[in-house]
């Protein structure tokens, strides 16, 4: 049984009081958290040190403006303590990164909620925030999966943190307006928020998780099915990803891929001309710029294995491409060759950093 | 293709091979002249962990008709895992490759030692006519590979 912390005050709320608790006592010197950019009314990611500053904080909000991971990899390793708001993919995609040495989990108490999936960006931005926020509080209170959310969230069947501190309960909390129950997961957990509210045994409330895990596996049933891509192999792929621009905003948003100089930007992926030429001499025909399905097929080869299935990808794509449901999908088969969950344990190599002798002998010999 | 063409039409393979092992064993092969399929093109690298999925396919968008990858014995790498590592790396792009309709002949993989010249010229052998029977290539094809 887990060490629980209850509160009298809404999630929202509770979670801003215990990062004040945290800045005010000097158990840390910085809190991240998605906050209210002031005028546009969007949201951004700020690190706050003054506790004032955490009266435009929104940590609970469902919206992803970045995938967190990539701002965790700027701003640790960490001398001084910091706490941070995540959501349970941007804290798997973290834990990949810091596999790839981009980070470090030193000194940072992580805090993530179990997640009733985020409000696509562009949504957030048109709609009136108000109905939306209100709408989704509902379905997600109810324990049912929210309309306004991105389609990997639908789909998305790790909504409960793997590795967070304290894991915050929203998903299925009747009372999320008036209470709000931390796990404390972790005896760093239990230390930091020692003196905040009184601490008993308890734990998340499994019957009404497992009762929303099976209606996001069968969304993610029907996500996968809708998916052109395993029947018509080549020809699928063409077709879902025809549309692709080429901007590789994709690849940018990522949590995991981390290059500085992606291979596919770099001169090395530029064409001989005389390729173009025989190209030209074959098909009479020849698409510019050219190699936008081998980028895709290039990062699947590279990064499929650790996808969090944020769907930051498909967020930002101009071209209205569902990178992120391929990359689930394509990422659940070639992480299933390693027995592998990206983000699950941070001590675990990426795949194919690491091998058994005895495995793949169909390969070769 | 003509008719007369497909009769006559050689496959291109290009061979990865490792530096310490496969490398020499290709040298061996020669060196002892023993004979096998004049089909591939050498490309020498200095592990087997070198190579990324993305050599292979670019070799097949540049009209190689198939792939050979080839590195130390298990247990046997100068770098001591980099064979297992490109592995798996190999796990990773093969179900993406017939994924794509490129038949599991044309990529393949396989440990040959710097003393087996024979088993090289065998390998040769056997992924050439893999590759002969499957054709030439034409998934993600751009160009014609020039000998
Ligand atoms: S974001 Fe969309 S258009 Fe841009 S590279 Fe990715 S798939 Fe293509
Ligand atoms: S590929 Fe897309 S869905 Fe997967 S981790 Fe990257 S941004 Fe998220
Ligand atoms: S040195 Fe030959 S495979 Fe690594």
């Amino acid at each position: 049984m887990s060490k629980m912390l209850t509160t009298d005050h809404g999630a929202d709320k509770s979670v801003v009081d215990l990062l004040r608790f945290l800045l005010d006592t000097e158990k840390v010197s910085g809190v991240l958290t998605l906050r209210k950019t002031n005028t546009s009314g969007s949201l951004d990611y700020g690190l706050l040190t003054r506790s004032q500053e955490l009266d435009r904080a929104v940590p609970l909000m469902p919206v992803m403006p970045a995938n967190a991971a990539q701002s965790l990899s700027l701003i640790t390793p960490t001398q001084k303590p910091i706490a941070v708001v995540v959501k349970p993919c941007e804290l798997r995609g973290f834990v990949e990164r810091i596999k790839r040495e981009q980070g470090s989990l030193d000194n940072v108490l992580t805090l993530s909620p179990t997640c009733g999936g985020v409000i696509p960006l562009d949504t957030y931005i048109k709609k009136s925030k108000d109905n939306l926020t209100k709408d989704y509080y509902k379905q997600v209170k109810a324990g049912e999966i929210p309309e306004s959310i991105r389609p990997t969230c639908k789909a998305c069947e790790y909504f409960v943190p793997m590795t967070a501190d304290i894991t915050v309960s929203v998903v299925g909390e009747q009372n999320l307006d008036s209470k709000c129950r931390f796990i404390l997961n972790s005896d760093k957990a239990v230390s930091m928020t020692e003196g905040f509210g009184s601490v008993e045994n308890g734990d998340l409330d499994a019957k009404i998780l497992d009762d929303h895990l099976k209606k996001r596996e069968k969304e993610k049933k029907a996500l996968f099915e809708s998916i052109k891509f395993k029947q018509d192999g080549l020809d699928g792929m063409i077709d879902v990803f025809g549309k692709c621009i080429g901007c590789h905003g994709c690849s940018r948003v990522c949590p995991i891929c981390y290059c500085l100089l992606c291979d596919f930007e770099s001169r090395n992926f530029d064409q001989n001309v005389s390729l173009f030429e025989k190209e030209l001499e074959q098909k009479g025909a020849l698409r510019l710029p050219p190699d936008t399905l081998f980028f895709h097929l290039g990062r699947m080869s590279h990064m499929s294995f650790s996808c969090v299935g944020c769907g930051q990808c498909t967020d930002v794509c101009p071209a209205d491409i569902p990178v992120a449901s391929v990359f689930k999908k394509i990422g659940e088969n070639t992480a299933a060759l390693f027995d592998y969950v990206p983000g699950k344990d941070v001590n675990e190599d990426i795949p194919v950093l690491v091998f058994k002798e005895e495995e793949f002998k169909e390969l070769g010999e | 293709m003509q008719e007369k063409d497909k009769k006559d039409w050689q496959p291109k393979i290009l061979a990865i091979l490792c530096n310490w092992c496969s490398y020499a064993g290709a040298d061996l092969a020669g060196v002892s002249r023993i004979q096998y399929p004049p089909n591939i093109r050498v490309l020498r690298v200095p592990c087997s962990g070198r190579v990324d999925p993305m050599f292979i396919m670019k070799s097949l968008q540049n009209g190689f008709d198939g792939v050979l990858v080839s590195g130390c014995h298990p247990g046997d790498c100068h770098y001591l895992s980099g064979n297992y590592n490109a592995r798996r790396k190999f796990a990773v792009l093969k179900p993406l490759l017939e994924y794509i309709g490129i038949e599991t002949e044309r990529v393949q993989f396989s440990w040959v030692s710097a003393g087996e010249g024979e088993r090289f010229a065998e390998v040769v052998t056997k992924v050439t006519n893999d590759i002969r029977k499957v054709g030439p290539a034409k998934r993600l094809v751009k160009g014609v590979v020039s000998w």
